[in-house]
């Protein structure tokens, strides 16, 4: 957990309390409290309609919280829109620049709306330091999700941000371009910009300096990978041997074993209480049938966990 | 069993289901679109009222000045005649002709009566004077019935005025000569109404349309939230967004006017100047109204139809189609509301009567009036969150 402390102001990026959201009587975000320090790369992870982008849109002065308060970048949330919306760069989940405009004119738009000196050549700039020198005339809607992905990026820092919202920036992208925007954004961070990315991938996680982990509206855990991990206290076997899909089946009656997953040739078996579990898996590590090794919970291991539980919660 | 799974899809009944399922679902969609729903029972209904009361091509009771500089018997029975003939509505007494002819520019009244002075007195010696009238022809099929109508008067007008020893002047040919200037319009020529009228529906209809669909295209198509995470203000958007067309709009007057003056020889009486600084006024007016829809409607088809359903009552109830003067009050009324009808007063009045900015001020302050509130109306609407 980030302690919670009270430094000088500007050491905080983002520091919201209790900010709930509710579309039509459905409860989206609730009495989602964070805090996020300046020049960190902050990964917000949850499943599916976790209310991540909800979050992210509060951020940015797109939504109005029903209720809680908050600051970003120093500003309010609810009265200081204008100025947060000229200090913090929102890359949405969808592609949201003008498919019919260029590279180019996309760029310049955005440098005119935010009303940057001589905009053509801040859009100039952009594109060279984008690498998209050869593509800057051709149309946005025709660019593949790399190359539209790394414009949006690069709309998004034109302005020169304080602060990053990046909302599933890399869905749809492949390794190699993603490899690719992650160094861009340790590069920016390492600058002093703070970044809020939100992402389902397990890896991008480990990339970020700290991690939130959101389900269906309340934020379950905080911290670095380690202590999110350290937190969840998972307690781990790792199965290797034939038959592993009964195995799987007989193992998921058990009480005590709270979470079976298989990974490519093994088995993961997770519990949240370790002697239970091991005294739940005595037999059948006792037989020579399957091999068992402890293991270390992978984030992936704690996120399902958490994800089980907070349906449990909510079912 | 395996059979019945291979037939499984095929035949009409499967046909039918699968249409039934796209007929509930389209059923269900149109229910909750409720405003496409409400136009597509609206337009024609619209239609139907509009088309079946509104359109009088010979319309009566037209507003009339009368410029009477002879008080004699003969005057006020022909006055009296023209009331009963139920075409002319006397609204107006002039003492001047200027004012006769300011009344005309502004189109305050249809027609115009002068009885000159000595009328009664030339009559009874059997002088034959002549009576003025003078009828708006701008629309010549808005005069047509009652200039009829007034020659129908002559023979028998005078019939039961004439007694005693003037008794012989009854009979034909009538006592008096009846003179009517078709002003504007000598020739009653059709196209010199139709033409500066068109101008102004093809800018209706094509303003309104451009900038019907610009805010929902930028939801529709996920730009907004992107332009909406921007500190950009809803005034500089829609600004911004209408601009463009307001140049495209005055390309459109170009060319209409072109082809007016060399295609169909409409004259050009008044000021271009006038004429070109009232149409951009008009253009932005249109431009205001497409935009209003478009933060109103929630998607491109919603809007296009919220346009036509706007569009319709502007080419109806504008005095484009029928004479103005031809609608019932209520009809007017709902014409008085509508650009378009301002603009028409505006395109005749300069083009064929050459009236000036000072005829038209009423036109013009409702044009601006128009604009302010199509404005007013877009930018409280615009939604800055997507709350």
């Amino acid at each position: 957990m980030i302690a919670a402390a009270p430094g000088p102001k500007s050491e905080i990026a983002i520091d919201v309390t209790k900010l709930n959201k509710s579309f039509d009587g459905r409860s989206v975000v609730r009495d989602l409290t964070m805090q996020v320090r300046r020049g960190l790369i902050y990964g917000f992870l949850g499943p599916n309609g976790s209310g991540k982008t909800t979050t992210l849109r509060m951020l940015c002065g797109l939504l109005t919280p029903d209720s809680g308060q908050g600051t970003c970048l120093g500003y309010d949330i609810r009265k200081q829109t204008k100025e947060i919306k000229r200090h913090v760069g929102y890359m949405t989940q969808k592609f949201s620049l003008y498919a019919d405009l260029s590279i180019r004119e996309n760029l310049e738009f955005v440098a005119r709306v935010h009303d940057l000196p001589k905009p053509r050549e801040a859009a100039r700039r952009a594109i060279e330091r984008l690498g998209l020198g050869n593509r800057a005339d051709q149309l946005a809607g025709d660019l593949s999700g790399g190359w539209k992905q790394r414009l949006a990026l690069g709309a998004c820092i034109l302005p020169e941000p304080q602060l990053l919202l990046l909302d599933e920036p890399t869905a749809g992208v492949d390794p190699k371009a993603r490899r690719d925007f992650w160094d861009e954004i340790h590069k920016l961070a390492a600058d002093g910009l703070t970044v809020l990315v939100s992402t389902h991938y397990m890896d991008e996680a480990e990339r970020c300096h700290e991690i939130a982990y959101i389900a269906y509206g309340d934020l379950l855990a905080v911290g670095t990978v380690d202590e999110v991990i350290a937190s969840a206290h998972l307690a781990n076997w790792i199965v290797t041997g034939d038959a592993l899909a009964d195995l799987a089946v007989e193992l998921r009656k058990r009480v005590g074993v709270d979470m079976v997953a298989p990974f490519g040739s093994s088995l993961h078996v997770v519990g949240r209480d370790r002697a239970k579990l091991d005294a739940a898996t005595a037999d059948l590590r006792a037989s020579d049938q399957h091999k068992w090794l402890r293991g270390e919970a992978t984030l992936e291991d704690v996120f399902i966990d958490l994800m089980g539980r907070s349906k449990d919660n909510f079912a | 069993m395996s059979a019945d799974r291979a037939d499984r899809g095929r035949g009409i009944r499967a046909s039918l289901q699968r249409w039934y399922a796209m007929f509930v679902k389209e059923l269900i969609q149109l229910r909750r679109d409720r405003i496409t729903f409400a136009t597509m029972i609206f337009i024609p209904l619209a239609q139907l009222l509009l088309f079946g009361y509104a359109i009088n091509t010979d319309p009566r009771n037209l507003p009339t000045v009368v410029l009477v500089q002879d008080d004699s018997l003969f005057s006020r029975s022909f006055m009296s005649a023209m009331r009963a003939s139920k075409y002319f509505d006397i609204t107006h007494v002039a003492t001047t002709e200027d004012e006769v002819d300011s009344l005309l520019l502004a189109g305050k009244v249809q027609f115009a009566l002068q009885i000159p002075a000595n009328f009664g007195r030339d009559l009874i010696r059997g002088e034959r004077p002549a009576l003025l009238v003078i009828a708006d022809a701008t629309d010549p099929s808005a005069t047509g019935g009652a200039v009829a109508a007034l020659q129908g008067l002559t023979a028998s007008v005078f019939s039961r005025d004439l007694v005693g020893p003037a008794a012989s002047l009854n009979g034909k040919p009538a006592p008096f000569e009846l003179r009517i200037h078709r002003r504007f319009n000598p020739a009653g020529e059709t196209r010199l109404n139709i033409v500066p009228g068109l101008m102004g529906t093809i800018l209706t209809l094509t303003m309104l349309i451009f900038t019907a669909l610009s805010v929902t295209r930028e939801i529709e198509r996920g730009t907004m939230e992107n332009l909406l995470s921007m500190p950009i203000n809803p005034v500089e958007i829609m600004l911004g967004k209408i601009a463009p067309y307001v140049l495209i709009g005055a390309l459109q007057m170009a060319l209409i006017l072109v082809a007016a003056f060399w295609l169909f020889s409409v004259p050009m009486v008044g000021s271009l100047m006038t004429l070109i600084g009232l149409s951009v006024l008009f253009i932005i007016n249109n431009l205001s109204i497409g935009y209003t829809f478009s933060t109103i409607a929630s998607n491109q088809l919603q809007a296009m139809q919220m346009s036509f359903l706007f569009f319709l009552p502007n080419l109806l109830l504008s005095g484009f189609m029928f004479p103005f003067r031809g609608m019932p009050d209520w009809a007017q009324f709902i014409g008085e509301i509508l650009p378009l009808t301002h603009f028409l007063r505006i395109t005749r009045g300069v083009m064929l009567k050459g009236a000036g900015l000072g005829d038209l001020q009423w036109d013009f302050a409702a044009l601006v009036l128009f604009m302010l509130a199509a404005m007013g109306v877009a930018v409280a609407r615009f939604r800055q969150t997507l709350d």
